[in-house]
């Protein structure tokens, strides 16, 4: 009766196939870049040298992670229009990168965030902070990355059990170990270009032949998931899954606020506005990549609610189990359109849209690896522990010895994550860099005033307050559905910290400054302004 | 220390940061960059806020099936298509003349220390 998992035996060969062509491919685009890797501008910013239509592909190839090609296809057939309020606040959020983000970033910096938020402060001790809360924010979409492979790629290929999880995490985490250490950003960037490609091209497919069902009538196709649904109307309007009660509308305004804020904070999306020559490619890179992602967002309203008629929660139901996550809605959805659960065209869709999905997964965790392995390079091993003394050649390898240190740490923890959540995790991420991250970047770009004790204890009390409230909400305890649910340790009641921390994390930025005797220094805020607006002086 | 000082005494960084034309290409981007900003998010909040609030409302018939929720969500993807190609416009005009008009004053004064792999 699990339609997925009787054609998944027979398709697996030809998903592994692909799979197979996707990995080499992307190890000989690797290896390729890697040779031309020479200086530390080559290993962490790709030489500065890709342009805007090709930064704006590898943006969104980083962005749209699993979480957003499975996830929100998944949320939608489930929930109908709730699941459409996700996609909504992760585009939104680009308009704050475009207009106060990335081109003062791509002026003003070199390698990391930290880059810009120690430019006038005093350097060891934000660089300290930055470098901590980007390898915390980083672990955080890796394990929810890495997470969510594991338990992919057991449906996608029918096989069960936990040997099967954990050699995925395994095998996951060593591309990209390799893709990083060997390929540095230039090759990574290479690998977002061909995944963002394949995925825009599947969900293009896909979306054509769900509107082709319904006469390419939009209305006919939302009918057709609110009778299918069973819960008419009401699957198309919001409060399904957030209107429950007051609790979780707070939650997801609190959610909403993360999204809307975090991504602008998030490192590895930062770290790629130095991949361009300048600022004004910068802000052309965000404006394909709004482009790009805002496409990509309308085609999984069509894939939500196409796996919402043509699926239903009932073939989820057969492959996931009770409380299915919709995970498998598109890779189902895929089947159902190539003609069905044990026809070839079912067969080979589902299997081509599987190995899009292994893609997906396998460049975000690159990207993640990377941005953090530099800030732990770049940041805290050359700066804060070598105080700057140290040459490009010591700083890239202690970089690639990072990755490598850092993606074991994410294997292991992976490993025994397997009951978290994936969107709890990702939220988490997204919490952390608006809390953290956006408030501090914000005041060294803006504020005159801001000191090092005002970066400094915006970025801790924004890292500390969204990942100690977490800790005491339900994620962890006190419900069915927590990771430890025999025990009640909770007293914050919403999942999403978003609504507490981040104006903790900007009050803690502007009382750490007020309250220092510390007076900024004019001559180098003037110097960052002027950098900042201008170009002049930029790396 | 990390980022290299622009080769020049502070003072002429100073000197820039305080010329009319700076002042101007500042206010250019300022006054477009936060007003626009604190615009949109309050215009997602109103979105989120009547999502969880008026359920009722958002359930209005529009035509079809598409109901006033749906109508709404496509539009905020409609506005960030637009603020983003509006702001690509007017940094066109407004910022880029300005920037590159100032750097080329002064980058013979200013020598920009270029990476030696660049």
């Amino acid at each position: 009766m699990t339609l997925l998992a009787s054609s998944a035996t027979e398709h697996r060969g030809l998903t592994m196939t692909l799979f197979g062509v996707f990995v080499l491919a992307t190890l000989v685009i690797t290896v390729w870049a890697g040779r031309q890797n020479r200086s530390a501008a080559d290993f962490y910013a790709g030489g500065r040298g890709f342009t805007g239509f090709q930064n704006g592909l590898a943006i969104s190839g980083d962005y749209m992670s699993a979480a957003s090609f499975l996830g929100i296809a998944g949320l939608i057939a489930l929930n109908g229009y709730d699941g459409f309020l996700y996609s909504i606040g992760f585009l939104v959020a680009w308009l704050v990168a475009l207009l106060l983000i990335a081109e003062p970033l791509r002026n003003s910096g070199r390698f990391t965030m930290a880059d810009v938020l120690a430019f006038r402060m005093r350097q060891r001790p934000v660089r300290t902070a930055a470098g901590v809360s980007t390898i915390v924010v980083s672990i955080f979409y890796l394990l929810a990355q890495m997470v969510g492979a594991g338990a992919l790629v057991a449906l996608l290929l029918g096989v069960t059990g936990d040997g099967a999880k954990r050699w995925t995490i395994l095998a996951v985490g060593a591309l990209m170990i390799i893709y990083v250490v060997i390929g540095g950003m230039k090759g990574t960037t290479w690998v977002q270009i061909v995944k963002a490609v394949l995925l825009i091209v599947g969900a293009a497919l896909m979306t054509v032949l769900v509107l082709a069902k319904y006469h390419f009538n939009p209305s006919e196709l939302l009918g057709a998931a609110a009778s299918a649904s069973g819960k008419g109307t009401a699957f198309l309007e919001p409060g399904l899954k957030y209107g429950a009660t007051d609790t979780s509308k707070l939650d997801f305004i609190s959610l909403g606020i993360a999204l809307v804020l975090g991504t602008a904070g998030l490192p590895h999306i930062l770290v790629r506005f130095y991949t361009v020559p300048t600022a004004k490619t910068a802000r052309k890179s965000v404006l394909w990549a709004i482009g790009i992602i805002g496409v990509f967002y309308l085609m999984t309203l069509a894939l939500g609610f196409g796996a919402a008629a043509l699926v239903g929660r009932s073939g989820m139901v057969a492959v996931e189990g009770k409380t299915p996550s919709g995970n498998t809605a598109a890779p189902l959805l895929a089947e159902q359109l190539g003609g069905g659960a044990g026809s070839t065209g079912g067969a080979i869709m589902l299997a081509v849209i599987s190995a899009v999905a292994f893609a997906t997964i396998l460049a975000v965790v690159a990207g993640l690896t990377l941005a953090s392995s530099a800030s732990f390079a770049h940041d805290l091993y050359a700066n804060v522990i070598r105080r700057g003394k140290v040459s490009e050649k010591e700083e890239v390898l202690s970089a690639k010895w990072a990755a490598v240190a850092i993606g074991a740490v994410s294997i292991v923890l992976s490993l025994y994550a397997g009951k978290l959540s994936t969107a709890a995790l990702v939220a988490l991420a997204f919490a952390v860099a608006a809390s953290a991250n956006l408030p501090t970047l914000l005041y060294s770009l803006f504020w005159k005033r801001f000191t090092t004790a005002g970066a400094v204890s915006s970025v801790y009390a924004g890292l500390i307050s969204s990942v100690v409230l977490v800790i005491f909400s339900p994620v962890l305890s006190g419900t069915p559905k927590s990771l430890f649910p025999d025990v009640d340790f909770h007293w914050f009641p919403l999942e999403n910290p978003g609504l507490v921390s981040i104006p903790i994390g900007f009050l803690a930025g502007w009382l750490g400054t007020l309250l220092s005797p510390e007076r900024p220094d004019p001559a180098k805020y003037a110097e960052l302004e002027v950098r900042s607006l201008t170009g002049l002086g930029a790396h | 220390m990390d980022s290299p000082p622009i080769a020049t005494s502070p003072t002429e960084v100073q000197l820039i940061d305080e010329s009319e034309e700076f002042r101007t290409l500042r206010r250019s981007f300022r006054s477009f960059a936060f007003p626009v900003t604190i615009g949109f998010v309050l215009w997602y909040l109103l979105y989120v806020l009547l999502s969880c609030y008026a359920p009722g409302l958002m359930g209005t018939k529009v035509i079809g099936h598409v109901n006033l929720a749906l109508v709404l969500g496509l539009l905020q993807f409609a506005t960030t298509f637009a603020i983003a190609a509006w702001y690509a416009r007017y940094a066109d005009r407004r910022i880029d003349p300005v920037a590159t008009a100032i750097r080329e004053a002064h980058g013979a004064v200013v020598h920009a220390p270029r990476e030696s792999a660049e």
